[in-house]
Formats: C-alpha cells, structure tokens, sequence
C-alpha cells in the first residue's frame, strides 16, 4: 500500500542518500492530499459556491434576466410582510410541536417495544413503516383521508354520531392537522433511536434498582430517562432540523392555505421563487438558514454540555 | 505501481469532464434543418389543459395542410402545474433554450417574462394591423408587440342556472342589490345561491377580478393611474367593491356547505345541473359544462357583476393566452409565416374546429359561429354596446400574487372586505418592487 502513496516526485527525491525529503508531511500522510480534490471540486461548485451566491442574490432584485443590487430591501420587505410574520410564528410552532411530540411517543414507544411484549418485532415493523413511505404519498392520501365530506376519518366519525370538523379547510385547524400528519409520519424514526439507545443500557442499574425496591416508575425516571439521553439530543436536533425546514407535507397538504393558515417559512420561500421573486425568495432562504441555526447551534452546544456534564 | 498513480490523472480529469457535462445540463440537440427540406418548429407547451394542447395541435395540422414549406410540430411536455411550467418557461428564456415558439399568458405575467429581451418583436408585421387594439395592448411593451392569439375572448362573471331563474321567477339582476335580493330568494328556496369552490384556490379570484368592468367605468384611466400608484383598491369606495362583494356571499349565506374543499369541476356540476343558482366563473369553463354535461350546457346562462347602476351594467373580458417566439429562434421568418397564419380567419377556423364557439375572436375577420352556446350569446349584447373592458391584469402589470389566498380569507369569513383590500394593496406593492416600478 505504502508504494501506492507517494507521488514519484518524492519518491524519486527520497533515494538520494543525505538529503531530508522535502514536504514530510505529505509523504507520511497514508493518501496524497490531492486524493481530494475531486471531492472539494464538487463540493465548492455545488455547495460552497451557491451558497455564498445566495447570499450575494438575497441583496438584488433580481428576475434571471437582470440583477440589480437593491441592499437590504428584499429584507425589509419580508419582515414587514403579513405572510411572513404567519409563516414564521407557523413555522416555529410547527418545529416545536412535531419535535416535542416525537420525543414523547417515540420514547413511550420505544420503551414499549424494548420490553417484552407479544408481537414485538411486527408491532416494530409497523412503527416504522410510515417512514419508508414517501412524503408526498403520506401527504395525497391524508389529504383525501381528512376530505371534510368524503373523507374517511369524519365518515368514521359520523358512525358515532361526531360531525367532524374540517380537518384541513378549517383555518384554525389545518396546521394541526399537518402537525398530526407529520408525527405519524416521523414518530418511527424517533421511536427507532430510541430503542437502540434503551437496549444500550446496562440491565445491572435496572437489577440493583429493583433489588432496592424501586416501582417501575421510578426506574423510568431515574435509570432510563437520564441515560436515553444522548438518544433524546439526536431526536430533537434531527426532528427540530426537519420541522424547521418542512415543506412538502404543507405543500401536498394545503399549500399553505386556506388563506395563509398553515404558511410556513419553506412555503413561503417557495411561492416567493413560483411568483418570479428570484431575489426575494433567495433573501427568504437566507433567513430561514440564519433562523435555523440561531436555534439548532445554541441547542446543540447546550444539550452536549448537559450530556458531558453527567 | 507508479503508473497507477499516474494513470489515474487523466481518470480524475475525465471524472471532473463529466461533472462539468452534466452540470452544463443537457442542452441543444434537435432542430437541424435539412437545407433542402422543409424548416421545422418546435411549439412548446405545458401539459396540463388538454383543449390547449388540442388548440395547439389544431392550428399545426391546419398550417402544416396549407403548405410545405414549414413543418410545426407541437412538444406538449413541459409540466401540466402552471408553477412549474412558469419558470421552465422563465429558465428557458434566460439560457436561451426555448424552442421556436411557446403559449403563454398575455397581459401582467408576459411582463414577467421580460419580453424586449427575451422575446421576437413582430411589431412591423402586417398581420399585427388585423388585430384588436385592446389584444394589442396586452402583449406590447413600451417598444415591441409580441404575441398571437391562440383563442378566443371570454367574459368574466357570474355563470347562472337559468331553470332554476325561471322557476323562482326571478330577472337577471342589473345592480349588485337586485344580485343579492335574487340571492336571498334562491337561499329561501332551499338551493345553494352562490357556490363557491376554494378547494382549486384560484377560483376564488374570480368576483375581485371580474368587478373591474364596475371600476373602469367610474374611471377609465383607473389602471393608468394604479400602475402609477396613484390610486388602489382600500380607499376607492368603487374598487373596494371586488372584496365587499365576495363579504357580501359569505356573510348572506348563500354559499354552498363544501364551499371550502369543493373543486372547479364540482362548482360547474352544480352550475350546470341546478344544485346552485350562481357561480362566478370565467368563460372558458363554457367549454367543460358543454363536454361534461351536454344535456345542461344550454341551461347556464351568465351576466357580468352587477354594479351601482344598472346603466352602467358591464362585463369585464379576459384576453386569451398567447403564441410567442425566443427572440433567438433560428427561423424568425418562418416563424412570422406561422403567426401569420394563427392572426388569419383561417387561424381562427382551426380553433372553432378543435372546441367549438367558445368567445370573441380578436383577429379582423373571424365571426363567432351562430350555433354559439348560450354563454357565449350571452356575452354579446356587451361587446355589441361596448360595455366590456379589459380584466386589470391586461391592462396593468401590477397584480399581486396573494390575490386567491387574500380572497379565500375574504369568502370565507376569516376577514373582511375592507381589511382584504388592505391586504391587496400590499401585495400589489411589493410585486410592483420586485418589477421596479416608478413610483412604488
């Protein structure tokens, strides 16, 4: 392997007796730097260089044909925009409610299956099936399920004698609704995390616990919940990240509507760049990266402070 | 084993070539004229409304019958979601890989398109002279004209259930109060007065757009003075009208109970079989309720919104989409040739071949056809006494793009009128921004 690592260059350099080979470090290194370059070529044309783009576009207006630097306009005009203002409160709830909402059923969840429970493996199986599914699936077929008339959740409803609402038409219902969706959808994958973390507890603490005399309810409290979390801080990053940045499910869903009840941040970039608004939407996007990274990077670095604090 | 390392330069650079091809997109390819045969156009379009296609397709086969100099040939495969279809159509213009022609919209959205740049100006050709002034004006800029015809005109307005008028023996109102008191006797009578139909969002525009006839004929050079930002909807006490009206359904209760997930097709259905009594609806929907349900086509009628006065009692007329070409197209004089024909009455007789009488031509010389359904009798004791105008959309390029959530808020109760109008305003504003505008 070591004859494939050097560049013959130094190869050559390092046969003549006396003299130090020149860049060392290269030579020590067990692939040449340049093995890189391809990976870095593509990443600066396709990640790094859109990005610092985007940030450039966010200050224009611009329609693809022209582009005008116009500062801070495409800014102030999404600030004060009633549709944003909706977007973003949305999108905060939206981000919170599905994140909380993981944590809690996909940790029930997961502690279900981990015990020992008939049917496990295809109670797991079927958890973890909606995550398979893709997206705009889940979202057409919740779409005609929650139908207001011909749908099948309020024809089911009706047997009782409920007259159910307007799942998605009712605008002080609709992003709730999404919200359920998104849960069902994502609750698999937290439940998923959770189970591996629960199995990598030691069985001692539970023995030694119950030896003591500790109820069930304190074992959760004391033994499970605290070591399960480096499970829960993957669980909030990842479904905080996602709820953020959701998109598809409320475009299937609704398309941010009706009116503007379930606009979201991502949908409202989205109908900014449909309009022809280049430049605006782009400013859109770089306030939902600014966004998401003043709360994902302070969350992080506090949640693995806690977790080396244990 | 030096020469794997050696060898694997040229398999690096020929991996970065690669990447470069692809990124390039996959571009030209096509449209290489034999010298000696005929020239070949490409007519792009979206996907999505089959009696386009067909109209397309009609015009091709009419042109391609009467000579053989030039082949069209119609490409329907751009994405069937006006979104979508939109910017392909933007992209393509931008890099220069549209085809020889495409179908888009006239009026505000043309703008968009940045036509003295993007597209060819036929301004000088004779057949522009055939045109209507109004059609004109809704696909010129300051220094080109750029588009054909590809249908007909058509009135914005009410769609009406004329058994059930009969029935109740009620006059097709002439002033917004006798809508309404019409309204309230269809509601008393059990039936749905107004249906409405939020669940396809953009149907919800139609009463805020279709009541321009009612402002420009309080003021003809309102739409001047709106793209000069001089005047707007929340403080015109005519203007505000196109939101008040939509308030005015929702709060009589005329509406239908599924108003809010009903989609197009359910509205005609209901329209056309006599479940409700109106249904604000622009004219090229004629062309379903006579294909879906021909026994009722005959029983929808239609009027325009009624205004303050039953003087003043007009329609506003929306233009239809039109024919563009890429101001890079490799053939502009076979193209012209073609535009030529579609502005031609032989252009027009393709189109009433391919769906029947469906509105007003706007070329010199096309009549509509005597077996015109009734809508589209309907439609001219307007054009006859000159009382139509022009949709704000062709005669503006301001029109924000929040229009169907803003009026699905408004028809739904969830605001008002004059706070809709509000709203509108502005949206209006920052697309006039976007577009830079003077004044805005």
């Amino acid at each position: 392997m070591a004859t494939l690592a050097p560049p013959d260059s130094t190869e050559a350099v390092v046969t003549v007796p006396g003299q130090r080979p020149p860049r060392r470090r290269y030579a020590n290194a067990m692939y040449p730097h340049w093995f890189v370059l391809p990976g870095a070529a593509i990443f600066l044309v396709l990640f790094i260089a859109p990005t610092f783009a985007s940030f450039y576009y966010a200050f224009t207006r611009w329609t693809l044909f022209d582009v005008e630097f116009i500062g801070f306009d495409n800014f102030v005009t999404f600030f004060t925009d009633p549709q944003l203002s909706k977007g973003f409160v949305n999108t905060l709830i939206f981000g919170g409610l599905t994140s909380g909402l993981k944590i809690v059923l996909g940790l029930l969840i997961g502690v279900l299956l981990t015990s020992e429970i008939w049917a496990r493996g295809y109670l797991r199986a079927v958890i973890f099936f909606p995550v398979l599914v893709s997206t705009v699936g889940v979202g057409i077929t919740f779409q005609a399920l929650m139908d207001p008339y011909d749908g099948a959740i309020n024809q089911a409803l009706a047997w009782v004698g409920i007259d159910g609402p307007g799942w998605l038409t009712d605008p002080n219902l609709a992003l709730y609704s999404i919200i359920a969706v998104d849960v069902w959808r994502g609750v698999g994958l937290a439940a998923l995390i959770y189970m591996a973390g629960l199995v990598a507890i030691p069985q001692e603490y539970y023995e030694a616990a119950k030896v003591d005399g500790a109820s069930g309810w304190h074992r959760f409290w004391n033994i499970t919940l605290p070591l399960v979390r480096p499970a829960t801080t993957t669980v909030i990053i990842l479904s905080l990240i996602g709820g953020l940045r959701e998109f598809q499910l409320i475009w299937v869903m609704t398309g941010g509507g009706p009116g503007f009840a379930s606009d979201v941040l991502a949908s409202v970039i989205y109908k900014q760049y449909a309009y022809g608004f280049f430049g605006l939407s782009t400013a859109g996007n770089v306030v939902l990266f600014v966004v998401v990274s003043a709360i994902i990077l302070p969350l992080f670095w506090w949640l693995n402070r806690k977790q080396t604090d244990l | 084993m030096s020469s794997i390392t050696r060898g694997s330069r040229p398999v690096i650079l020929a991996g970065v070539a690669i990447a470069a091809l692809a990124l390039a997109g996959c571009s030209g390819g096509g449209g290489e004229a034999d010298p000696e045969g005929p020239v070949t156009l490409k007519w792009f379009q979206g996907s999505g409304v089959e009696t386009n296609i067909a109209t397309a397709e009609a015009l091709a086969t009419a042109f391609n019958d009467s000579q053989s100099d030039i082949v069209v040939e119609v490409d329907a495969s751009g994405p069937s979601d006006s979104a979508a279809l939109d910017n392909l159509m933007k992209t393509r213009l931008a890099t220069n890989e549209m085809p020889d022609m495409f179908w888009y919209n006239s009026g505000s959205l043309l703008q968009a398109l940045n036509p003295d740049q993007t597209m060819l100006n036929i301004a000088d050709e004779d057949f522009v002279s055939g045109l209507d002034d109004a059609w004109v004006a809704a696909v010129s800029t300051d220094t080109g004209v750029f588009g054909v015809p590809v249908q007909t005109a058509g009135g914005g307005g009410f769609f009406y259930n004329i058994p059930m008028y009969e029935e109740l023996g009620l006059k097709v109102p002439t002033t917004w109060d006798e809508f309404l008191s019409n309204a309230d006797a269809i509601r008393d009578a059990g039936h749905t007065a107004v249906e409405l139909t939020f669940g396809d969002a953009w149907t919800s525009q139609i009463v805020t757009l279709a009541d321009f006839y009612n402002v420009w004929a309080s003021d003809n050079d309102w739409a001047k003075k709106y793209t000069a930002n001089e005047v707007n909807f929340a403080d015109d006490p005519v203007a505000v009208g196109g939101f008040t009206k939509l308030q005015d359904i929702y709060d009589g209760g005329y509406v239908n109970e599924d108003f809010a997930s009903a989609l197009l097709n359910d509205g005609l259905e209901a329209i056309a079989t006599g479940e409700a009594g109106h249904y604000p609806m622009l004219g090229f929907a004629q062309a379903t309720i006579a294909t879906n349900w021909p026994d009722n086509a005959d029983d929808v009628g239609f009027f325009g919104i009624p205004g303050d006065s039953a003087d003043d009692a007009g329609m506003t007329v929306w233009m239809p989409p039109a024919l563009y070409a890429p101001a890079n197209t490799e053939h502009p004089e076979a193209v012209k040739a073609f535009m030529a024909f579609v502005a031609s009455p032989e252009g027009c007789d393709a189109i009433t071949g391919a769906l029947g009488a469906t509105g007003q031509y706007l070329v010199e010389g096309c009549a509509v056809p005597d077996e015109a359904p009734r809508i589209v009798a309907d439609w001219a004791p307007y054009f006859e006494a000159g009382k139509v105008a022009p949709a704000l959309e062709f005669l503006s390029p301001v029109k924000g793009p929040n229009l169907m959530q803003i009026d699905v808020e408004v028809g739904s109760g969830v605001r008002d009128g004059q706070s809709g109008a509000e709203l509108y305003d502005d949206d209006a504003t920052k697309q006039a921004q976007q577009l830079g505008l003077e004044g805005w």
